[in-house]
């Protein structure tokens, strides 16, 4: 009941505010705030495959445009029959009614992804998956590249625009709940169990590659939805803008944060995404600046600015130093 | 039958490239367990280097295009890529492993280095920022910031992923971000035997890697400090224990695996001329297949692995589709998570507490 009352709030507020902001804080600030709520929802359900159950993927970026492209695809091909379908219905109405299904395709199709590249990589030790899913997100690209019904090496125009603030940032109070309440559930203690010594769960009777796939699959499903989101706010998809670059955005994003904090992962996208816009001028030393700030942090300080987690196993891996 | 023998030389000459990147991969992951994801710029990095010393003017000016010139351009970049590998190793992987002193000073240095070059852009700016860098990191240091020392293998994966993003971007700020066309810097005649035509980029690509990888067969089985590699990978905290040097053995490790890296970026450049920094991303993913294919760990498995990649690709772009090029390495690669994750030639080894 309280829980209830709580997110009509939250809808209410985001509501509110939905009409007025622009005005308020200028286009520019607007786009850059949807652009962080985004960037949020990636970030957080990256941490739950690398942060929560030490498993590191790094191919983020392939699961958003999965996301991105079938969203698009699904409401520019079947959107105008469903609209006739709708008719009935005022347009806000008729615009969350393409949208949700749009994000729905998008997370089903993300995470059969996710299920595709996860059943194979996860049921080994956690290296294979970074290895696998920096060849997902460049095949992905390519993939892309070569459907001309999803316009190719064009991009893809005429989305038409449909997410909002209001809309990117309730899908961002969903990804903070669902993976709050995820992690501490039984299932985020089988999670954490994982990353913290693999061979222990195993011992203790938990399915490692079961938890370990379903964390991927959960985490590949939000990218879905990020994407999908994305996409109806830019109305333009370009393959370029899904390279291992938006990828390794998103690690940054984590690894400053704290890896395995959801507070962290919020910080970080928030500071990362700012920080990119105000450090414009500086061109392509902002990435390299980024890629030491990388090193550093995990050589440094490897629980990030907020991380819970601190890196140290209590018991070394045989081989594994 | 005549362009099947054709595809099968060329698939050859592909594949002894990725198995030259292949061993890197393969003998870094045996003694430290760790897929070193900056191999592939340490290539990218080869294949520059190559570049500039063909285009510089004291080479332009001594030698032509002569089978000396060919060998002058491979061992200069076999040389600064292995340095390179030496470099990474010592400043971004062993703190994660222990404290190293120096750390701080020469990240802050390569920071300080962009930041000049920003205020100034001229070669004193640099410098200035440089040794700025470097002051702040020794104070720091001297101040107690120090690596945590306790070692983990995710830890040490984000590093290496790290430290490959800063290659890629530094390479497209120092290179360039546009590609640049490699000089032939041998002369092409193309053989014709038995209706086959081999040009002499695909014939020295074949001879360099088959002399290479004898060479680092009699380095890895017939030399002290081979079996000392043997060692720290099969057991490092034994062969510690045993009186090796195991920092030095892995740093050597790294500069023997980054020099073939380089060897094979210039191998490549002979036949696909164009260079640019992300080049290194699909072939390093491929030749990484490879020693995945092989037994990862398996410096014999690796040469298998990267010949079989090389053919299968290009029998495919012969027989089939051209656009998914790229994916074949990446199907095989799940293909063999799937039936037999240890490869052809690796053994199974149980993880133990």
């Amino acid at each position: 009941m309280r829980r209830g009352l709580l997110w009509l709030g939250a809808v209410l507020v985001l509501a509110a505010l939905e009409p007025n902001l622009r005005g308020l804080i200028g286009a520019y600030n607007y786009q850059i705030l949807v652009l962080v709520g985004v960037n949020i929802i990636l970030a957080v359900s990256l941490n739950l495959i690398n942060g929560f159950t030490g498993q590191f993927s790094i191919g983020h970026a392939g699961f958003y445009a999965v996301g991105a492209y079938t969203s698009a695809a699904l409401v520019f091909y079947a959107g105008p029959s469903v609209r006739v379908l709708t008719a009935s219905l005022p347009t806000v109405a008729q615009d969350a009614v393409l949208l949700l299904m749009g994000l729905l395709g998008a997370a089903l199709v993300a995470g059969l992804a996710g299920l595709a590249v996860g059943i194979p990589s996860l049921r080994l030790r956690g290296d294979y998956l970074a290895i696998v899913t920096l060849g997902f997100g460049e095949i992905i690209r390519v993939l892309i590249l070569n459907i001309d019904a999803i316009g190719g090496a064009r991009g893809f125009a005429g989305i038409p625009q449909l997410s909002n603030f209001f809309w990117v940032y309730l899908f961002v109070l969903i990804t903070i709940a669902t993976v709050h309440n995820l992690v501490s559930s039984s299932y985020g203690r089988a999670f954490v169990s994982i990353r913290d010594d693999e061979i222990a769960a195993e011992a203790m009777g938990v399915d490692t590659t079961r938890f370990k796939v379903m964390s991927f699959v959960i985490s590949s499903m939000f990218a879905g939805i990020a994407g999908g989101l994305f996409g109806h706010f830019t109305m333009y998809l370009h393959p370029n803008s899904f390279t291992f670059v938006a990828s390794f955005y998103v690690i940054i994003m984590i690894v400053i944060g704290g890896l395995g904090s959801i507070e962290g992962a919020v910080l970080g996208a928030v500071v990362f995404t700012v920080g990119l816009e105000v450090f414009r001028g500086f061109g392509a030393f902002r990435l390299i600046n980024f890629s030491v700030l990388l090193v550093l942090i995990m050589i440094y300080r490897p629980q990030g600015l907020l991380g819970s987690w601190t890196l140290i196993k209590r018991r070394k891996q045989a081989g594994a130093m | 039958m005549e362009t099947f023998l054709q595809q099968l030389v060329n698939g050859i000459s592909q594949g002894s490239a990725y198995a030259l990147i292949a061993l890197g991969y393969t003998m870094v992951y045996g003694v430290l367990k760790l897929i070193n994801f900056a191999h592939s710029d340490v290539y990218m990095f080869g294949a520059f280097m190559g570049f500039y010393i063909a285009n510089s003017s004291w080479f332009q000016a001594t030698m032509g295009t002569s089978v000396l010139s060919g060998v002058v351009v491979l061992l200069g970049a076999m040389v600064l890529a292995s340095m390179l590998g030496i470099l990474i190793e010592r400043f971004a992987y062993r703190p994660g492993r222990s404290p190293s002193p120096g750390t701080l000073a020469f990240w802050f240095g390569i920071l300080g280095a962009g930041f000049g070059y920003l205020l100034g852009k001229t070669p004193g700016a640099v410098a200035a920022g440089v040794l700025a860098g470097i002051v702040v990191g020794v104070i720091l240091e001297k101040w107690g910031v120090r690596p945590r020392a306790q070692s983990s293998s995710l830890k040490i994966l984000i590093i290496a992923i790290g430290v490959s993003f800063f290659l890629e971007n530094s390479g497209q700020q120092v290179f360039g971000a546009d590609p640049k066309f490699f000089p032939q810097i041998i002369p092409t005649k193309v053989l014709n035997v038995a209706g086959l035509s081999l040009d002499s980029q695909k014939l020295t690509v074949l001879g360099v890697a088959i002399v290479l990888m004898v060479l680092l067969n009699v380095i890895v089985n017939y030399t002290k400090t081979g079996r000392a590699m043997r060692a720290v990978s099969f057991n490092l905290d034994a062969a510690r224990l045993m009186g090796i040097n195991t920092d030095r053995i892995i740093a050597f490790t790294f500069g023997l695996g980054s020099a073939l890296a380089g060897a094979g970026g210039i191998l490549v450049s002979l036949m696909y001329p164009k260079i640019d920094p992300l080049m290194g991303i699909l072939p390093g993913l491929k030749a990484f297949v490879a020693a995945v294919l092989g037994g990862i760990g398996n410096i014999t498995g690796a040469m298998f692995g990267g010949l079989i990649i090389g053919l299968a690709e290009v029998m495919a772009v012969g027989y089939g589709q051209s656009t998914y090029r790229d994916a074949i390495a990446f199907v095989i690669l799940v293909l063999i998570l799937l039936i037999k994750p240890t490869g052809i030639m690796g053994k199974g080894m149980v993880e133990k507490v």
